[in-house]
């Protein structure tokens, strides 16, 4: 362990976190948009539609994450795609977890009790308002653990982004133990800095469960 | 003379190959109270369902005051699926409570009762929450109106689903077995509030195995077996005079049940 080297390379470390960070909250935060559409439009009644957003999801979870980035940055310029690596990895990124995000948001919205949705349909809610104010809230709080859990998950992953050379932290540690001849350190830093980092998600993500599932755990039976 | 406020002639339904329900014909004229009773899997509860098309029923009409629900008489003679606007108009008029409750959990007791208020009546907040105000009082539940559905009794939540039902002002109400799913020592407090209710004149139809309150309340009672109404009239008629076998026997059930 050498404590001086990592110091001497905390700039360039430092912007690869930032690197990190940015790829994994951009990448998540397109997963869970396009997620969430995919989600939404599944329960459109068109089979074709459905039909369509099932392959999506088959092949992305299918394939390795590793696999699509490369298709996408290397593969890209020849349908005349040309992404820098950065916004190849973030698109990658989002795309990847998209499929997840999907299946987590599907799951949610059959956890919602059906009793709730005929108590509006029944006093002749529109099927949108039932939508928004109704499955909504139960299906986001009922979806919570497994999407942070799938956004740790998605946090390590943007490792493999080193691969098409996007300057996030692997990369900046292979940079630095290459030139330093110190793999053990920053194998050892790495594990540091992730540990950290899923640390926080967590956190914050228990936080975030305990807020909005506090008035749905009964006081008492009833 | 106006048209009864609930109207079934000759419903059928079937899930397939099972008939659900099997020539229904029901009357329940305004300010009365019908109870259906009947053992478990007779047809009671989807036959409530019918009535404000939560279910759908394949032949027959509902009518409610004289508009048939469901469906849209075509030119050509046949029938359509009624469109979700004019659907959603007879609906809001049509007050339902269910065995569990169905309360939405992340909404206070008193956003319970505003919310459809304001969605689907259009009220102002400021007066969708003086008239839950007012209906939550009626239940005897106004100091719970911040309370959310998980922290109550079983029984305030049905008192507070009530009051949901009861703010949209409906012209009548179905109540799907609204004690079922409560201890035994909370059924009185909803009871008394479907009492008063009948009392000052809700149309109200019923599926209860609440015998006494059906003994009492219940202008008329429709005792369902298997898909039929195979006893109806007033409840000392079905409870005390009638000859039917299938009651008969489900009454000397409840009564053994019921004494120790």
């Amino acid at each position: 362990m050498s404590l001086e080297i990592l110091w001497r390379y905390a700039p360039s470390l430092l912007s690869g976190f930032g690197v990190t960070i940015l790829c994994w909250s951009v990448g998540a935060a397109i997963g869970l948009i396009v997620g969430f559409a995919i989600a939404l439009l599944q329960r459109l009644r068109l089979a074709p539609l459905r039909w369509l957003l099932r392959i999506y999801i088959e092949i992305i979870r299918g394939t390795p994450f590793l696999v699509q980035l490369f298709l996408l940055y290397s593969g890209g310029p020849f349908i005349g795609l040309r992404l820098e690596a950065t916004t190849a990895g973030i698109l990658g990124l989002g795309i990847y977890s998209s499929a997840y995000f999907a299946e987590a948001f599907r799951a949610g919205f059959s956890a919602v009790p059906l009793g709730q949705i005929e108590a509006a349909t029944s006093i002749g809610m529109t099927s949108l308002d039932i939508l928004w104010r109704i499955s909504l809230p139960t299906m986001l709080v009922a979806t919570l653990p497994s999407i942070v859990n799938l956004l740790i998950i998605l946090s390590k992953e943007t490792v493999v982004l080193s691969i098409i050379t996007v300057p996030e932290l692997m990369y900046q540690m292979q940079t630095m133990a290459a030139e330093t001849f110190t793999a053990f350190t920053a194998i050892f830093a790495m594990a540091i800095f992730y540990w950290l980092l899923v640390e926080a998600i967590s956190r914050v993500g228990q936080r975030v469960e305990r807020r909005v599932t506090a008035f749905m755990t009964p006081a008492r039976a009833s | 003379m106006s048209a009864p406020t609930i109207e079934l002639k000759d419903v059928g339904k079937s899930f397939g190959a099972l008939e659900v329900l099997r020539g229904i014909d029901l009357t329940v004229n305004k300010s009365e109270v019908v109870c259906l009773i009947g053992p478990s899997g007779s047809g009671k509860s989807t036959l409530l369902r019918c009535v404000n098309f939560l279910e759908s029923y394949d032949v027959g009409d509902i009518r409610i005051e004289g508009k048939l629900i469901g469906y849209e008489d075509r030119p050509d003679g046949g029938r359509s699926l009624m469109r979700g606007r004019a659907l959603r108009e007879m609906r809001c008029e049509i007050g339902m409570v269910f065995q569990h409750f169905n309360l939405w959990p992340h909404m206070s007791a008193l956003q319970n009762v505003t919310e459809p208020l304001q969605r689907v009546r259009g009220l102002p907040a400021a007066q969708a929450n003086e008239r839950a105000m007012q209906v939550l009082t009626r239940v005897g539940l106004a100091d719970k109106a911040p309370a959310y559905p998980g922290h109550l009794s079983g029984g305030q939540q049905q008192r507070v689903a009530i009051a949901r039902a009861l703010a949209m002002q409906p012209r009548l109400m179905l109540f799907d077995e609204p004690t079922s799913a409560l201890d035994p020592e909370l059924v009185g407090e909803v009871l008394e509030v479907m009492r008063s209710l009948a009392s000052e004149g809700m149309t109200m139809l019923i599926v209860t195995h609440e015998m006494g309150f059906a003994a009492k309340v219940a202008d008329r009672i429709a005792f369902l077996d298997a898909g039929r109404i195979v006893a109806a009239g007033p409840p000392r008629q079905v409870f005390h005079e009638s000859q039917e076998p299938r009651v008969r026997q489900f009454l000397q059930t409840y009564h053994d049940r019921n004494s120790f």
